[in-house]
């Protein structure tokens, strides 16, 4: 995880003093509280993993002499199929459609989100398709 | 040599290629999961938005042709190019980029087996898709779509000034087009961290991944800030607030920080992609690995870092900008992009180069973005923006690079079509649509670039009183019937080579991991993977004898590779 | 000289056989790992074979002059430019305008351009070559080599170096632009949907107009003229293309710079900002008048028009239906 930590980090640091720069130079707020943030955003993954990367040991993506054989075994969850995301954004669309024509479109905007957000959840509990 | 991954999850050699249960047809397809569907979905729809934006160009083109045209009318006119532009930068360009090809490549060419959260992925992909549609429907309200222009500066974006649901529509199909970039950008950043396969360090990664990385980096610090203005602006059309107003006390300026804040990484989010395309095309098409790697990796954070630093280069012309940290912070920006030209050509160089229509058409990349490079160099010069900003030479400068974009996006399709297809496309079709394209760009934007120094501003419907400006509108028209022949000639070739020319594992003798597997790849990417020791474990794989070398350093069988 | 002639002829019928390859090619054979042919792969492309010795004789001869000839043609287009041109630079299609900033801010078009010329004659040059010398030629795989530290250091610090210059050159106009010498005469100009209003504050002048009207601003000829520009509504852009300038006029904003018109004339500008329905005819025309024809113009215009001008609000325009007919053209490009 060094590689990821140090990427992060010195894009955290350029942001960092690019801020600073842009503050004091610029005058001009917008500017300067966007860039700090893009400053903040790039520091927070990155010191996890800087931190991280210190504790765990070395994983096969990240040794050159790596076998495919190290790899073996579970890497992760990969859900199957599901109809939660589809009906996710159908949720989302009419919340957003409420914006425009008028605020009863609220409810099955969240009412289908609200559904597939529960559904979803209980899907990935009961490990859902493959 | 080769070897087995054992986990659960890669499929057996006796599947083939599709799980043997689950729904099928049109259920199939809105609850998958797959990124290699989700991908070809995104790249469906975001070519289906890319002829729908090409028939507002045509229509813009067909208007500019005389002088005082009266094809379409001033408020029709100004619907046209907001929308053109809405749709090809926010529901064409950067959907195909990191939606499209990167959700089908990025898995397979670091040995993953889809993205890191598959559900988050196709909701991503619904996110898009309902948010084009949302954004599409102005046209069918009664006062039309929006027509602001793509940038829908304050306060001409407010309610006062563009009352109507075209104007809502957009922002809301914004909103939606937003999420669905953002949840891209964790998916992508989340895989390519936690998914690669063993010995795939990031520095063996293609640099193609290595694009997309920065590109979901840039995503992720840019797009929050496009939603937040976004909403501000819905707030000020509808709740009353004067975020943006002079009259409540605030400042329209503030609109255009914060949406060039986000718009110009929006424009490198759309560029690096397409970069990472070429980059995968030369190698392969030179028979030589792509030269200075760590340069192109290095070269291309600098551009994502640079690229947070420059947004107010779009508003020299404000008089309230600090114009030599943005004069200067954007001609840095052009060293970065001339590494990588560098690059480029130095992986041609004493290469054996076979022109197929996916190195024509990265070549043809590699000219139409050294012109809009290059004029982008002019623009970052205050004085020389000055008499530029707002005309047609800007207009003929961000063309070039989109539709060098274009070109790298269709050398893209042939490179990898195959791959995610299994069937090559024609070459005689590929290389006449080459052509029109490529001679198309260049009639199209040349004139442009005259236009704007001889003083056309942007986004007027007609010129009465400058008939000698029609010369050049003529011609830029047949530039732009041009590409939209080459556009046909890509759909009169996906039908002719419909399940034509079976394609193989690797028809390119590719470098990267992707050409190891089957086309299309099986379900979750892999039957087997390879030992991985270099940037190319397919070479490697293939041409034992052939790793890479330093410069000056002759091929050597007893010498241990650099890598 | 026959065997240069042959091997010239041998070459341009193996330019037009690889132009060929550009146009046309067979489908791919199939390739699959077992077979490992390299040959099934390029069965579309064999027509090269046949005239390679050809080409291989003619690179030759070239390739002793290779680097001269490199060097040469990247310098050859511009000089040779130069020259045509009876040793002036050429204008890159831009114009010098009639204002001592336009003609800096041209003169900086113009450096630009020849260093764009320079490393883009360098950079086509480069790929040319590679395309046509390092084209396939067998199935030979060519040496595999990755990178050069030297050269690529080369074109880091070179670029940065051109940046440097360009940006400090940039920094010298820049700074005549934004200077505040002391002016003669000011001129308040508000943008408004859809037209201009020009007020000579002090002169108790005001001129205002609306789409083709065509608005006139009338200023004198040497002497430094002081705008102050702003927006009574959207955001406008005061774009005088003869003047090499434009500015945004913000609501809320002043934005203030100054002119030093060095020719007389009419010079026919119009808004490029978006700014609503009628932005394509958001015409107005700079005058620059010597000063006698000015002071005359301010009294014509002070006797009639302090009447009208003071019916006349900033917010409202000038007539219930915005004129969008040309009133008359004066045909000027």
């Amino acid at each position: 995880m060094r590689v990821e930590a140090r990427i992060l980090l010195s894009l955290g640091s350029f942001f960092g003093f690019m801020s600073a720069l842009y503050w004091f130079w610029g005058h001009e707020n917008a500017g300067g509280v966007m860039i700090f943030a893009a400053m903040l955003l790039c520091f927070v993954p990155g010191s996890y993993y800087f931190w991280w990367s210190r504790r765990m040991k070395e994983r096969p993506e990240d040794d050159p002499n790596a076998t495919q054989a190290q790899g073996a075994g579970v890497i992760g969850a990969f859900p199957g199929t599901s109809i939660w995301p589809f009906t996710l954004a159908m949720g989302a669309f009419f919340v957003v459609l409420a914006l425009v024509f008028g605020i009863w479109f609220l409810v099955p905007g969240f009412g289908l989100a609200a559904w597939a957000l529960f559904g979803g959840t209980a899907e990935g509990r009961r490990g859902g398709t493959h | 040599m080769t070897d087995v991954l054992d986990p659960p999850i890669l499929a057996q050699p006796g599947d083939h290629g599709h799980a043997h249960e689950g729904p099928t047809g049109i259920l199939k397809w809105l609850t998958t999961t797959d990124h290699k569907i989700i991908g070809l979905s995104y790249t469906v729809t975001s070519v289906i938005m890319m002829v729908i934006g090409g028939a507002l160009a045509e229509i813009i083109r067909a208007q500019l042709t005389s002088s005082n045209n009266s094809l379409v009318s001033l408020a029709q006119y100004n619907e046209l190019f907001t929308m053109h532009g809405s749709v090809m930068i926010y529901l064409f360009a950067g959907p195909f980029a990191f939606g499209g090809l990167a959700n089908i490549l990025v898995p397979i060419q670091i040995g993953a087996p889809d993205m890191a959260f598959p559900r988050l992925n196709a909701l991503s992909y619904w996110l898009y898709l309902m948010g084009s549609i949302t954004m599409l429907m102005g046209f069918f309200t009664a006062g039309g779509a929006a027509n602001f222009g793509w940038v829908a500066y304050a306060p001409l974006s407010n309610s006062i000034n563009t009352p109507g649901a075209g104007a809502d529509l957009w922002i809301a199909g914004l909103l939606l087009t937003g999420f669905s970039a953002i949840f891209t950008g964790v998916n992508l950043t989340a895989t390519i961290f936690y998914l690669r396969a063993p010995g795939m360090t990031m520095f063996r990664m293609p640099i193609f991944t290595w694009n997309m990385l920065v590109t979901a980096i840039l995503i992720l610090l840019a797009f929050p800030v496009l939603t937040a203005g976004l909403i501000m602006l819905y707030c000020d059309r509808h709740f009353g607030t004067h975020i943006f107003s002079v009259q409540g006390g605030g400042v329209p300026v503030l609109w255009q920080h914060i949406f060039w804040f986000w718009g110009h990484p929006e424009v490198y989010i759309l560029a690096l992609p397409f970069f990472g395309m070429v980059t995968e095309i030369i190698p392969v098409f030179s028979r030589k690995p792509v030269f200075g790697y760590k340069g192109m990796v290095f070269a291309t954070m600098t551009i994502g870092a640079l690229s947070l630093g420059v947004w107010a280069h779009h508003m020299f012309t404000t008089g309230v900008v600090l114009l030599p940290f943005f004069s200067i912070m954007s001609f840095l920006i052009a060293v970065p992009t001339g590494i990588k030209f560098f690059n480029w050509i130095g992986t041609m160089w004493r290469g054996e180069i076979w022109f197929s229509t996916a190195m024509l058409m990265a070549i043809g990349f590699l000219f139409t973005f050294l012109v809009g490079g290059i004029t982008g160099i002019y623009l970052a010069s205050p004085p020389i923006d000055f008499f530029t900003h707002d005309t047609y030479f800007v207009v003929a400068h961000f063309h070039s690079i989109v539709m060098a974009l274009v070109l790298g996006a269709m050398g893209g399709l042939y490179y990898w079509g195959p791959k995610i297809t299994g069937y090559l496309l024609n070459e005689t079709i590929g290389k006449m649509q080459f052509w029109f394209l490529f001679i198309g760009i260049q009639v199209f934007t040349f004139p442009m670039y005259l236009l704007g120094l001889r003083g056309m501003p942007r986004r007027v419907a007609a010129y009465p009183l400058h008939p000698s400006w029609q010369t050049l509108n003529e011609l830029s028209t047949v530039g732009a019937v041009m590409i939209g022949v080459s556009t046909v000639l890509f759909m009169v070739n996906i039908g002719y080579s419909w399940k034509k020319y079976p394609a193989g594992d690797n028809p390119w003798d590719g470098h990267t991991l992707e050409w190891f597997t089957t086309s299309p790849p099986p379900h979750h990417n892999f039957y087997r993977l390879p030992r991985i020791r270099s940037e190319r474990p397919t070479w490697d794989y293939n041409h034992p004898d052939r790793p890479a070398k330093a410069h000056g350093h002759h091929d050597n069988q007893d010498e241990v590779p650099v890598v | 000289m026959r065997t240069l002639v042959l091997s010239l002829v041998a070459r341009s019928t193996a330019f037009l056989h690889g132009l060929a390859g550009l146009v046309t090619s067979e489908p791919f054979a199939l390739h699959s790992r077992e077979t490992d042919s390299d040959a099934s792969l390029f069965r579309g492309l064999d027509t090269h074979h046949s005239v390679k010795s050809s080409t291989k004789l003619l690179e030759r001869i070239l390739n002793r002059r290779r680097l001269w000839c490199r060097v040469r043609r990247v310098v050859a287009l511009p000089i040779a430019a130069l020259a045509l041109a009876g040793c002036t630079v050429p204008t890159f299609g831009a114009a010098p305008g009639v204002t001592t900033s336009s003609r800096s801010a041209y003169h900086l078009w113009q450096g630009f351009s020849i260093g764009a010329a320079l490393i883009g004659s360098l950079v086509v040059v480069l790929i040319l070559w590679t395309m046509v010398f390092h084209r396939r030629k067998g199935d030979n795989i060519p040496e595999q080599s990755q990178y050069h530290i030297p050269l690529e250091l080369t074109y880091v610090i070179v670029p940065i170096l051109i940046v440097i210059g360009l940006f400090a050159w940039t920094m010298v106009v820049e700074n005549q632009e934004v200077a505040n010498p002391k002016t003669s005469v000011t001129i308040n100009v508000n943008a408004f949907q859809w037209g201009w209003k020009f007020t000579y504050p002090g002169q108790d002048v005001v001129v205002i107009g609306q789409t083709t009207q065509n608005p006139e601003m009338v200023m004198p000829v040497n002497e430094n003229v002081h705008i102050n520009l702003t927006s009574t509504d959207v955001i406008h852009s005061f774009y005088v293309h003869d003047f090499n300038f434009s500015r945004l006029a913000l609501p809320g904003v002043l934005n203030q710079f100054t002119f030093r018109a060095v020719n007389t004339g009419t010079f026919q500008s119009q808004c490029s900002e978006i700014c609503g329905l009628y932005h394509s005819l958001m015409y107005f025309r700079v005058k620059v008048v010597t000063r006698p024809q000015y002071e005359v113009w301010l009294e014509s215009k002070a006797n009639a028009g302090v009447a009208q001008a003071s019916r006349i609000t900033n917010n409202q325009q000038t007539s219930s239906v915005v004129p969008t007919k040309l009133t008359k053209s004066k045909g000027d490009n």
